[in-house]
């Protein structure tokens, strides 16, 4: 049996589209205008180019984004194909979002955007204009942690520690919407982030504490 | 252990590194920031075998941002020498880029390398490779077996004959994919011949040899490091073949190279538990006492790699059972090679025997802890040894006193709740736990602080923080001044981080290494006339807060810091080691376990909840308790998704993963778990090691899917044979 020449490599699999959100196909396929920002490769001139000289060789399609991380306003020139996650890890040295899976389904990547925890991986960087972003770098006062952060330690609601940055931001979302009054609750709002070393039961206690301060 | 008072072994404590993994500043390995770093995406085949037999690389070349591909047509030959010390199982192992075969689905074939990740990404998708495709051979059913590995004693055919009672059980049991949550990565760079990786592994001596022989390297001039790993279970115990391609990428740009795979590659481009097939036929009197036991088992492995797995064990010393034969038949498919994971072997074995016994039990009429106890042997049947410690009788009683076992109805299908049926299971668990040769190195500094290190891994069970609080208690110093260092190869050799042996071996190298510096210091004084202790018996001394004093007169003594600072000491330094299990053996040495569940099924729909779960271990010392309470509860996680959720499903047209993601791929979330709890018996085990440890992070997931298995069908009356249990297997 022999079959014709195929691509090795298949397109990636197409995440679920939040419903408020273009999938990257539909964005990536229209790259006209987002927001109200101009999305085209013109834009380079005057803004801090994230990535290094190789990256702005490359004529890809950019775009530049004013967006405010853990506080600190940035602006910054991004191909358009850059989900947030990979905004953070890869170009503003912020690795404590996680990258599981990058399509939606393991909750690694969790960050809060203007307040509401979203997957990152799956938030493309350029429809950012204007939105607070919240990583886990973020979430300390200095050098005092953040309540959920201090329950996390307390309870041993970890182990490897690789989901943990998610579960966090996914924790304080959680409480913040109202959706950790009972156990219950909180094993059916924190079910979007997987735990790979089986940490749940800590985890449900370290929300349900927070929430219960 | 050493007579220092024990202060901070056996306390609760947080973890050492708790803090950098809750601010996101623990650095894994794809997060180190290394400078000018490329990156690298690996093209898969999407044929399950055959040959490669044209290449179109001109898109992706022409890609902004994309620099190079790399594919068997333009790679270098690489030496690829043998590496008999490592994780490599018998066999010829892939060899990327070497020529244009394709051994199964998912193979690299070519690697992308490019500016930014975009570019690669995408880069990647661009490249066409045509093939001679061949229909692969994927399913264990079908395919033709190696000569089995044998095992025998007794005539357990003539055993199974004159047996008053006889079953004959088909067990099955899905692959399974670690799918630790952190991705497989590797940044590789080279300074002239000399390579440094940052690489997820559970075994930084691993890839360390494997970097060497595949590129006839010296291994002193391959570095490896892993300072954080997230999660593993088994895939990171081999160097993979990515991690030789962003070494080989990095080689031919002269650039650092960063290669991450995506969570689809992670099904093929690292390994698995395989798939079993295993028969068991078992002999009793009336009483339930064994008579014979058969096992048949088939497992997956590569067509290039014989993958094998301590499967046979369990069968041959759990029960007494005077006739014992097995049959251990490796099948070889066109999929890349298994790799143990949790539990490896015994979780699997444990599936088969433990049903057995439940369904031996429920033919007998007999409590199953009671038929259990029955067969319980008085010494290890395999080998003729003497147990270390076996308190599998004091599992089951602290277990069912402690779980309500008493409140089980053995009666299957007679207690519901609501739209649920409940049902009550239990099995027994054991592993046997790895004691190969480990070092460690201690320093002590004359500002009273230490340092110890080895070249380990913490891939989550808190190797940091357990290994602080031995070396603390050894030198009489509080945590807070002991820092344990790990993952780099630069620091004295260590046996895999899997195989439950952390704790033990690099546990012992570090207690060696700090009883020689305490030893010293101790020394110095009773012979240093300038101190206090000057002329006091050395083993009269101990050490407590950075302090000596004699043991009996805590006010007669000196810090640490006065003894070697007036002596002109910067520092102690020793090196630790532990030798590995003692030759002949005098012992037989396992660690044990009793798993008890409650289960609801939904009469209507099949659901199967796991409403409660209670494991009671004997696994001797435990050092970190609050650590080590996580680590069983994991487990058992890890075991309910073997039972429930957990089957990795290949279509043998072609030989794809057809769920290779983690939303198609099911393992337990938040809401499918409740109500866990872990009971680790008080004690030791002398006889195992100087710290009388044995090792947790295995056996806690042995005998949780025969535990659920047994509840579904004190539950529902129907017994699985089938991992995972699904809703179509109920309704
Ligand atoms: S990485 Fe975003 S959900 Fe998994
Ligand atoms: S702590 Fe390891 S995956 Fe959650």
């Amino acid at each position: 049996m022999s079959t014709e020449p195929v691509s090795a490599a298949p397109p990636p699999a197409e995440p679920e589209a939040l419903p408020s959100a273009p999938t990257r196909r539909t964005f990536i396929a229209a790259t006209t205008a987002v927001g109200g920002v101009a999305v085209a490769g013109g834009v380079i001139g005057g803004s801090v180019l994230v990535g290094s000289e190789d990256a702005a060789a490359a004529v890809a399609p950019v775009s530049r984004v004013s967006l405010t991380v853990n506080g600190t306003r940035r602006t910054v020139t991004v191909d358009n194909r850059t989900s947030l996650l990979d905004l953070l890890r890869e170009h503003l040295d912020l690795s404590g979002a996680k990258k599981g899976c990058n399509a939606g389904a393991c909750g690694a990547c969790t960050v809060l955007v203007d307040g509401r925890r979203v997957n990152s991986c799956l938030t493309l960087a350029v429809r950012l204009e204007g939105a607070e972003v919240t990583t886990i770098e973020g979430l300390a006062d200095g050098d005092r942690l953040h309540p959920l952060q201090q329950a996390f330690i307390d309870e041993d609601a970890f182990q490897c520690g690789y989901c943990t940055p998610g579960q966090i931001m996914s924790g304080v979302g959680c409480i913040k919407e109202g959706h950790a009054d009972t156990p219950e609750e909180i094993r059916e709002w924190m079910s979007g982030n997987i735990c790979r070393c089986g940490c749940y039961v800590k985890i449900v206690r370290a929300v349900e504490q927070t929430a219960g301060k | 252990m050493s007579p220092q008072p024990q202060a901070a072994v056996g306390a609760p404590l947080s973890r050492v590194d708790g803090r950098l993994k809750v601010t996101g500043k623990a650095l894994y390995a794809a997060e180190h920031d290394v400078d000018g770093v490329l990156h690298a995406v690996l093209v898969d085949a999407s044929i399950g075998r055959g040959r490669i037999t044209s290449l179109d690389t001109g898109a992706a070349e022409k890609h902004p941002g994309v620099l190079r591909v790399i594919h068997h047509r333009n790679a270098p030959k690489l030496p690829y020498l043998d590496n008999p010390g490592s994780n490599n199982p018998e066999g010829r192992r892939l060899r990327v880029f070497q020529d244009d075969k394709v051994l199964f689905h998912g193979q690299p074939v070519a690697v992308v390398v490019a500016t930014t990740l975009e570019a690669a990404q995408h880069g990647a998708s661009l490249v066409k490779v045509g093939y001679d495709a061949q229909k692969p051979s994927t399913d264990l059913a079908e395919a033709q077996p190696d000569e089995p590995t044998k095992y025998a004693r007794g005539d357990a055919e003539a055993g199974l004959r004159k047996a008053a009672v006889r079953l004959d059980l088909d067990y099955r049991m899905a692959r399974n994919h670690q799918n630790p949550m952190e991705p497989h990565a590797t940044i590789a760079r080279w300074n002239g011949d000399r390579l440094t990786v940052w690489d997820k592994t559970q075994w930084v001596v691993g890839t360390q040899t494997e970097l060497s022989t595949v590129f006839d390297l010296p291994m002193k001039s391959v570095r490896v490091i892993s300072p954080f790993v997230g999660g593993g279970f088994g895939s990171g115990l081999r160097c993979w073949p990515h991690t030789v391609v962003a070494a080989l990428a990095a080689r031919e740009l002269k650039r650092p190279v960063k290669l991450v795979l995506s969570r689809r590659q992670m099904y093929f481009g690292t390994g698995f538990r395989p798939s079993y097939d295993y028969r068991v036929r078992l002999g009793s009197d009336r009483r339930g006492r064994l008579a014979a036991m058969v096992h048949e088992m088939d497992a997956e492995t590569s067509s290039y790699e014989k993958f094998e797995e301590a499967i046979m064990l369990a069968g041959q010393m759990f029960y007494s059972t005077p006739n014992v034969s097995q049959e251990y038949r490796k099948v070889p498919l066109d999929v890349n090679t298994p790799i143990w994971m949790r539990g490896p072997g015994f979780a699997s074995a444990s599936f088969a025997i433990e049903s057995a016994m439940d369904e031996l039990a429920n033919r007998l009429g007999v409590d199953p802890i009671e038929l259990r106890l029955r067969n319980e042997p008085p010494e290890d049947e395999s080998n003729g040894l003497p147990w270390s410690t076996r308190r599998l009788r004091e599992c089951y009683s602290v277990g069912a006193r402690e779980f309500g076992w008493d409140r089980r109805n053995p009666e299957p299908r007679s207690t519901r709740d609501g739209d649920w049926l409940v049902g009550l299971g239990m099995a027994a668990a054991v592993y046997d736990p790895g004691r190969f040769p480990a070092q460690a190195r201690v320093r002590l500094d004359a500002d009273g602080t230490a340092v110890a290190e080895a070249a380990t891994i913490d891939m989550g069970p808190g190797t940091y923080t357990s290994q602080t609080q031995v070396a603390a208690d050894a030198l009489g110093l509080t945590m807070r001044n002991v820092t344990f260092r790990l993952g780099d190869s630069l620091y004295p050799p260590t046996p895999p981080h899997g195989g439950s042996m952390t704790m033990t071996v690099v546990g012992s190298a570090v207690l060696d290494g700090c009883n020689k510096v305490r030893g010293r210091a101790i020394q110095l004084a009773v012979e240093d006339e300038e101190s206090p202790l000057y002329g006091i018996k050395a083993e009269d001394v101990v050490v407590r807060n950075g302090r000596l004093h004699v043991q009996d007169d805590p006010a007669r003594g000196e810090t640490y810091q006065r003894l070697l600072t007036r002596n002109k000491l910067t520092h102690l330094e020793a090196v630790g080691a532990y030798a590995g299990a003692p030759e002949p053996a005098r012992h037989s040495y396992f660690s044990y376990g009793a798993v008890f569940t409650e289960v609801g099924v939904d009469a209507t729909l099949g659901l199967v909840r796991v409403r409660r779960m209670l494991g009671v271990y004997d696994v001797g010392r435990i050092v970190s308790p609050k650590l080590a309470d996580s680590q069983a509860l994991g487990g058992m996680v890890g075991g309910i998704g073997q039972a429930l959720l957990e089957h990795t499903v290949t279509d043998h047209r072609d030989g794809r993963i057809v769920n290779a993601s983690l939303a198609d791929y099911l393992v337990p979330v938040n809401a499918d778990i409740r109500d866990l709890k872990a009971i680790y018996l008080e004690g030791e085990d002398p006889d195992a090691d100087p710290l009388g440890v044995k090792g947790i992070g295995e056996v806690v997931q042995v005998g949780v899917a025969a535990a659920v298995a047994n509840a579904v069908h004190n539950a529902t009356g129907r017994r699985i044979r089938e991992l995972p249990i699904t809703a179509e297997a109920l309704i």
